[in-house]
């Protein structure tokens, strides 16, 4: 598993589990939307796994309905890049592929490192996932940036658009999982030490959040300890 | 309690079908981590492991396991095991052939981690042809994969390698 653990950070559980849950609701936005039938089903596993390996981990920190559904925007802990809104299909497919390269380093060394048992056996399981999503998102960035001349327009679009956003994902693992990627894609990464934006530990989040825990949080808040 | 796979619960559990492949049982599935049964014959915990973390079936494979215990047992329990992961090394070969004939690829090797390569059907479930491809890396499960066959043109999923 390459170095992975070696310059890694390994994020909180709470991260983590923000991070998946977020990203998965914003992936769910696309269904009935995306431009193939085969793309809309694609989008949709993502999301459910990602929701799995969400549930996964919150359970280990509390009653997870409570914790998805009854937290304020800043109590999450997600990284911001997961809240923004999808944009075109290059955003979110670029976004994929920089949050599927952050989960490539995170979920190994997670699992090597818990002494929670329980957050060891979402991380296995989710190694597998995550390496099935990184296949699907690097192929969609490659072949986007190094497609027609519009697809390339809007890849280094939503290469302006998200880099900033990188700060609370990027380590020296990360740009060496996505440069190659970048780089086939015929897409130029832009620096390392560019300027990021504010990072979502310290509660920090974009006005996008607030907007999607509304609609997320919604029935919940509506119909409290409503069942199926 | 003790662990044996001739056990009463386990002869029941073999008719427990997976709701999205109901031609494989949740023992053909490889999900069936252990079967412990009470000395006097009355108590089963039966210790499950999902396949895929978001499944929408995992739910409904341990109520229907739960359910189809009851029937014999006075007290059941359902327990969850995460680790090891589960892998598709575990479908027995008897769930390979049924896959088979049910119009399923069955996954094709062993896996390897890290599993970038999920492999490739090794023949098309219908006319048995080799020459098959790809049409989309996600299907209608999150075990599967949208494939086509070449020569006689029909679509079919794949059993992805995990």
């Amino acid at each position: 598993m390459k170095s992975a653990t070696s310059n890694v950070r390994v994020p909180s559980v709470d991260v983590l589990a923000d991070g998946c849950l977020i990203l998965s609701h914003r992936l769910s936005e696309w269904m009935s939307n995306a431009a193939t039938m085969e793309e809309d089903v694609a989008l949709g596993n993502i999301a459910l796994d990602l929701l799995g390996q969400a549930r996964g981990l919150l359970q280990t920190l509390g009653d997870e309905d409570q914790l998805a559904y009854f937290r304020e925007p800043q109590e999450f802990r997600n990284p911001v890049i997961c809240e923004l809104p999808n944009g075109d299909f290059a955003v979110t497919m670029l976004r994929q592929l920089f949050v599927d390269a952050w989960l490539s380093l995170v979920w190994p060394a997670l699992a090597a490192t818990t002494d929670d048992e329980r957050v060891r056996g979402v991380a296995e399981k989710a190694i597998k996932e995550n390496a099935y999503h990184l296949r699907h998102s690097s192929a969609w960035v490659s072949r986007l940036g190094d497609g027609t001349e519009e697809s390339h327009r809007r890849m280094v679009g939503a290469m302006d658009a998200l880099w900033s956003y990188r700060g609370d994902i990027a380590s020296d693992a990360w740009y060496d999982v996505t440069e190659p990627v970048l780089s086939e894609a015929t897409l130029t990464m832009p620096p390392r030490d560019a300027w990021t934006q504010r990072s979502s530990a310290d509660g920090w989040h974009s006005e996008h959040l607030g907007y999607l825990l509304a609609e997320m949080q919604s029935l919940a808040r509506a119909h409290p300890g409503a069942q199926w | 309690m003790t662990a044996t796979t001739t056990s009463r619960a386990w002869t029941i559990l073999a008719d427990v079908p997976d709701p999205e492949i109901p031609v494989l049982s949740v023992i053909d599935l490889g999900i069936v981590r252990a079967v412990e049964e009470s000395t006097d014959g009355t108590a089963v915990t039966v210790t499950l492991t999902p396949t895929y973390s978001g499944c929408p079936a995992t739910e409904v494979i341990a109520h229907d396991v739960r359910a189809a215990l009851e029937a014999s047992y006075e007290t059941v329990e359902v327990k969850t095991q995460l680790s090891p992961a589960w892998t598709t090394d575990w479908l027995s070969d008897e769930a390979h052939e049924k896959l088979n004939t049910f119009g399923i690829a069955p996954p094709a090797g062993r896996t390897t981690l890290p599993l970038l390569d999920v492999g490739t059907p090794q023949a098309c479930p219908h006319c048995g042809s080799g020459n098959v491809e790809e049409l989309a890396g996600f299907g209608s499960t999150p075990c599967k994969a949208l494939w086509r066959c070449v020569s006689c043109r029909e679509p079919f999923d794949y059993m992805k390698r995990h």
